[in-house]
This record gives C-alpha cells, structure tokens and sequence, in this order.
C-alpha cells in the first residue's frame, strides 16, 4: 500500500523536495544502474530501440538517417546514460535543483519506456490480475508513472 | 509523389529555357527554394500527456495551451507537426525531443 504524501514538491527556493519513503527508495535505488549496464552492454536490445528511434524515415531520406545515427548516436546514448546515472547518486537526497530533478524526469521517464515496451502497454491498459507473472512488472510501471506525474507537477512550476 | 528524385540529375527535356532540376548535395533534389523541415511527434502508449505538453512547453517555448492542443493532436489523430525550421534545427529538434523519450521524426514539406 503505498504511503499517502506527496512525494516530490517545489520549494519557494526554486529547489525540489523529495519525499520518499525508505522502500521506494529501495524499490529504485537498483533500476538506474540495471539500465544503465544494459545500455552498455548494446542498445539494440528489442526493449531498448524505443529509446533511439529513427530521425528520418522517409525513403528518400535513408543516408541523412545513417549520417544522423552516425552523428548523434553516442551522443543520444551519453544523454540517456547521464539522466540514470544522475538520478542514481541522488537516491537518497531529500532536495535536488532543477538540474538533478530534470534528470530524474528523463531518468523516470526512460525506465517506463523500456518497461512498458518489455510489458506490451496499450493505450488503456487494464493491470493484470494479482496472480498473473506480469503483475509485479505492471505494479512498478504504475508506481513509475505515478512518480512521473508528481515531478512533471512540480516543474511545470518553473515553466 | 512529393517529386523529390534521390541522386539523379535531370536534364529539362525540351525547351532550352526550362529549368534543370539540381542536384543537392543532400541527393535529393529540389525546385523550389529551401522548403521546410517539418518536426513531427507521434503518438506512443508509454508516455504520458501531461509529459508530452510538459516536454513540448519546455524545449519550445510553446504555452501551456498550445502545448496541450499539439498533444491533443498526437493522441487523437496519432501524429503533429510541433515545430518546422531548417533542416539543422530540426535534427537538433528531434535531437532534444529523442532525449526526453518521445517519438520524433523529420521531413521536408511538400
């Protein structure tokens, strides 16, 4: 059951306060790091494409792609590496500036896409029932998008 | 058919004075003078809208309601076009747009 509260609020410092309880922070002190090693280890992971889609898929347009991934490839990995790694070492921090919180939004964000892709997400997607193996995988997405929710709350603050 | 004819230079068939198609260094060509790149956002299961109109006012500037229109946009008729410029602005655009999740292309209009 998950604690009531709000877990991430803008300060009238401009900062953020992050208000998680000990077991969700446990719950995702792992998933950056995990992401990060599977990243590495080759992003053409069926689950991990879906963070490095096409620029151009025109066909006519097929050599400016290859130029483009030739280009900006490493650099869009170095992004999505940056965000995980940043949330990572601040698991455990109680405040975080508008830097470290944008890095958890990305950070947040990455780690529902290749969940909700490993899941299969549809558009209305109804949770699976209790005893169903994708239950747990399903309730760590819903906590992963209830998280996203509250930051994208407190940053449209500093919009 | 946009009439766009990757790496082939055409001679104008006919009369001297009619046009020859160019051949742009891109291997497309052309005739008219620089036509847009459009930036186009298509829809997805995963993220969410308040994401998407989040990600939208902060890399373009764009009002809370011309962001929330243009992602109404993508989740009713699957795809918009969020931003158009040049054909270097718009890779960064997509760029940007690549590195907070969503799903992005470019093309030339027609």
């Amino acid at each position: 059951m998950l604690k009531p509260g709000r877990r991430v609020k803008r300060s009238r410092r401009g900062d953020y306060e992050l208000s998680l309880p000990d077991q969700e922070r446990e719950l995702l002190r792992s998933l950056p790091g995990q992401l990060i090693d599977r990243l590495e280890a080759g992003p053409d992971e069926p689950d991990l494409v879906r963070l490095f889609p096409p620029a151009y898929t025109r066909d006519e347009d097929q050599k400016a792609e290859q130029e483009y991934r030739g280009l900006m490839g490493t650099d869009l990995l170095d992004r999505h590496k940056e965000a995980l790694r940043v949330m990572g070492a601040t698991l455990d921090a109680e405040r975080l500036d508008e830097d470290q919180m944008a890095a958890w939004l990305i950070a947040l964000n990455e780690l529902r896409l290749v969940l909700g892709t490993r899941l299969d997400v549809s558009e209305d997607q109804i949770p699976p029932a209790p005893g169903d193996p994708r239950a747990s995988g399903f309730a760590l997405y819903s906590y992963l998008s209830w998280l996203q929710s509250q930051v994208i709350d407190a940053m449209s603050g500093a919009l | 058919m946009s009439g766009q004819v990757r790496g082939i230079a055409l001679a104008a068939p006919m009369a001297p004075t009619a046009p020859a198609e160019v051949r742009q260094t891109s291997g497309s060509t052309k005739l008219r003078p620089d036509r847009p790149w459009l930036v186009i956002v298509w829809n997805d299961p995963i993220n969410l809208m308040t994401y998407v109109t989040y990600v939208f006012q902060k890399l373009f500037g764009y009002s809370k309601a011309k962001a929330t229109k243009l992602m109404l946009q993508v989740h009713h008729e699957g795809r918009a076009v969020v931003t158009s410029g040049s054909r270097e602005r718009a890779e960064l655009d997509v760029f940007r747009l690549h590195e907070h999740g969503l799903w992005a292309t470019m093309e030339q209009s027609d």
